[in-house]
């Protein structure tokens, strides 16, 4: 039994070679293939776009804030509305879920680094420099005269209006190939975090006993397999259109446009559950830590994960009832989409059941945690009423379908996102983030997040049409959307406050030690910031939270799990 | 209450990292290759002008070729786990021509198809379609190929032996792959589609 060990690592003096000059530290990150530092990258190349697509945002609502407003120029404006989805989705969301895995994956599960690190550097780059791509085209791509030049298509670029015929010059072509490239990239890190959590782990640790967040990664990078590639294919048909003088979405050849809508929906809505996976892996984390008590419900959490990867397969012409669907096809997107709610559903009461009776400590990422909870049962729920096929023809590409998956990708996964900051950040930089911040960042995001996105139902049920440039002041809209323009900034002065302190405790905050949140999973056993080789020797664990059975040696988990 | 512990001298096995990468990585590229076999299934039939299926000539020799090219490289594979290095170098080479010579067939095939039938992908929907389907799996067939003659050249300067069975073992999952795909490209356009 002398193999009941975690090795914490001795001292750091070997671990941590001195900096050298400022060009060699660049260098280094250029060149490195540590899991540890390209997750890093990541997170920091996403927030970054945060940034960048958070002012975009902030660009649209203050045009959107009066009736007749001419803050930007319509075509301008068409930009601004793609190039926030497109970069929310694709340059924040996929980049950060893959930064935290590629982080954290590795240490979970006691390996020293991925299955590929060479892969994994090149699957950065790749996706790296799509989104720089994406954002050359301003200056590279050239449109109609005097129209600008980043792509205006929407992010979900329907046919036919990225034909040649009504989309000339080459921002459809940016916007294409800088998916296809960060496309690829994502590919080879799904591949690389799927072999790493098969191939790579620790002694004793079974699947059944990896901690939920790697669970979660592994079946979101199953997914993005399936998902991300039919949209590339589209894509691909979508350049042979535009160059080959293909006829793919012509319809005047006999192709459809249904065709790359169905094609562009079947990557679409798995997608949103790529990202939201990811955010319910940092909650499986976040919740049970900050409730003192082991996550309820350990195998029904991975089969309502398993379940939730099918089920989403199976329900993307929910965006299409408004397109002339059968009635058979209707009410099969209908049912396949109402099931998704029963594995969701099975998650939240795990998470409330984790929370019963615990001793709740609200920390920052606690708060954060909690505060996803609310929201994304609220978001399911609209989720329930947009489902239905007769809702849905009303409120179709209205306010309160930008409400609801606002509800989705902001409510719980940019809040989980947080959450996940403020929890491992100690674990990648040594230093706490400051709480005082951390409070004020999320009760001014929460204030902000609820002004903006509940009045957005509402003005969406009045019958504002999404993607409009601005409206007439007679329809009633005039107040909420001053109400959503002013949440908004709300949000962007909690994002500036967290900006802030991410940069500031880097320098001044308290140091975390090991292990600052009294945590069970194997990444906390490790030094912060953790040593290039993570583990001095291989840990062997015997349940799922392997630090608790070490910190209670009379009363391990391993005698209680089957 | 009873307890299973985990020892450290238990034997602890866990898949391999490269098939478990090639595996994903042709689950990922089936995802490619079914929104393509989609499309031309669904566009059979929907051109408005031009050349029909009617026109191709069913591929009967190629595809005997890159098929039979799936049983030489695994005779090479357990060759190669055997140490029979001399055996395993003429395998692969022959792997290598079989796969050479369903391009060049694919060659053939479409300059009858532009320059006599004068189909190409601006002709119709079957043009797009076809060209864009079968031209989706040659790519694959030449990245295959790519990959074995990287083999091929470490095998001629005598640096292959049983040490890399494994890794060989996965790059001709790959080659598997590219030859099964080929069976559905196969039955959807010269069969179903013709």
């Amino acid at each position: 039994m002398a193999d009941q060990t975690l090795p914490i690592s001795g001292p750091l003096g070997e671990a941590y070679p001195s900096r050298g000059t400022w060009l060699e530290w660049l260098h280094s990150w250029v060149v490195t293939v540590d899991h540890k530092k390209l997750g890093i990258l990541y997170v920091v190349y996403a927030i970054f776009f945060l940034l960048v697509a958070g002012g975009e945002a902030m660009a649209i609502r203050i045009q959107l804030a009066f009736p007749h407003n001419h803050f930007v120029s319509p075509e301008v404006y068409n930009e601004l509305f793609t190039m926030h989805g497109t970069t929310m989705v694709f340059l924040v969301g996929m980049p950060i879920l893959f930064g935290f895995a590629n982080y954290l994956v590795p240490l979970m599960i006691g390996a020293r680094d991925m299955a590929f690190p060479r892969l994994n550097a090149f699957s950065f780059w790749l996706t790296a420099f799509g989104g720089l791509m994406l954002y050359f085209s301003i200056i590279g791509g050239f449109g109609l005269y005097g129209m600008g030049s980043a792509p205006d298509i929407g992010w979900f670029a329907y046919a036919p209006l990225t034909a040649k015929a009504f989309t000339p010059g080459h921002n459809t072509d940016y916007w294409a190939l800088a998916l296809i490239v960060s496309g690829f990239g994502t590919l080879g890190t799904a591949i690389n975090i799927i072999a790493t959590t098969l191939s790579m782990r620790c002694k004793g640790m079974t699947l059944m006993r990896m901690p939920l967040f790697v669970w979660l990664m592994l079946v979101v990078s199953a997914m993005t397999l399936v998902t991300i590639t039919p949209l590339t294919a589209a894509q691909v048909m979508l350049l042979i259109d535009r160059y080959l003088g293909g006829h793919f979405f012509d319809a005047q050849a006999g192709g459809s446009p249904i065709v790359w809508i169905h094609f562009f929906w079947i990557f679409g809505h798995p997608e949103v559950y790529i990202l939201v996976l990811p955010a319910f892996a940092i909650a499986n984390e976040v919740i049970p830590v900050f409730s003192r008590k082991a996550v309820f419900g350990y195998p029904a959490m991975v089969a309502a994960s398993v379940g939730i990867a099918f089920v989403s397969m199976t329900v993307w012409a929910h965006h299409m009832f408004t397109v002339g669907m059968t009635s058979v096809g209707n009410t099969f997107f209908v049912l396949s989409t109402m099931i998704v709610g029963i594995p969701t559903g099975i998650k939240i009461f795990n998470w409330l059941a984790t929370m019963w009776g615990g001793r709740i400590h609200f920390a920052t990422p606690m708060l954060f945690a909690t505060g996803f909870l609310f929201q994304f049962l609220i978001a399911g729920l609209t989720g329930i009423m947009l489902s239905v096929a007769p809702w849905d023809w009303q409120l179709h590409n209205s306010y309160f379908v930008i409400a609801h998956f606002h509800y989705v990708l902001v409510g719980a996964i940019v809040f989980n996102i947080f959450a996940a900051i403020y929890y491992w950040y100690p674990k990648a930089t040594g230093r706490m983030l400051s709480e005082t911040l951390g409070k004020w960042h999320f009760w001014l995001f929460l204030i902000g997040f609820h002004i903006t996105f509940d009045t957005m139902h509402f003005v969406g049920l009045l019958g504002m049409p999404r993607s409009i440039y601005t409206y007439e002041p007679d329809r009633g809209w005039n107040t909420l959307n001053l109400i959503i323009s002013i949440g908004g900034f709300i949000q962007a002065i909690a994002v500036l406050i967290f900006a802030w302190n991410l940069i500031h405790s880097y320098f001044r905050g308290k140091e975390a030690g090991n292990d600052p949140w009294d945590a069970w999973t194997l990444e906390w056993a490790t030094p912060s910031p953790p040593p290039a080789y993570n583990f001095a020797t291989d840990p062997v664990v015997r349940s799922r939270r392997p630090l608790w059975d070490l910190k209670h040696p009379k009363d391990p988990d391993w005698k209680y799990e089957r | 209450m009873s307890t299973i512990p985990i020892f450290a001298d238990e034997s602890w096995r866990l898949p391999s990292r490269g098939r478990v990468g090639m595996l994903s990585l042709i689950v990922g590229e089936s995802g490619i290759f079914t929104i393509f076999v989609v499309a031309y299934i669904y566009y059979i039939g929907r051109s408005t002008t031009g050349p029909t299926p009617r026109i191709l000539e069913v591929p009967i020799f190629n595809t005997v070729c890159l098929l039979s090219s799936s049983l030489t490289i695994w005779l090479a594979e357990r060759a190669i786990e055997h140490s029979f290095v001399r055996r395993f170098a003429a395998l692969w080479a022959l792997t290598m021509a079989l796969g050479i010579e369903f391009l060049a067939g694919t060659a053939i095939e479409w300059r009858t198809l532009i320059f006599e039938d004068h189909l190409t992908v601006r002709t119709n929907l079957f043009g797009t379609t076809f060209y864009s389907l079968v031209g989706l799996h040659a790519t694959h067939v030449i990245v295959g190929l790519i990959g074995l003659s990287l083999v091929m050249i470490f095998t001629l300067l005598g640096r292959v032996n049983r040490a890399h069975a494994e890794r060989i073992q996965v790059l001709a999952l790959y080659w598997h792959f590219v030859d099964a795909v080929w069976v559905v490209v196969f039955t959807v356009v010269y069969i179903v589609g013709r």
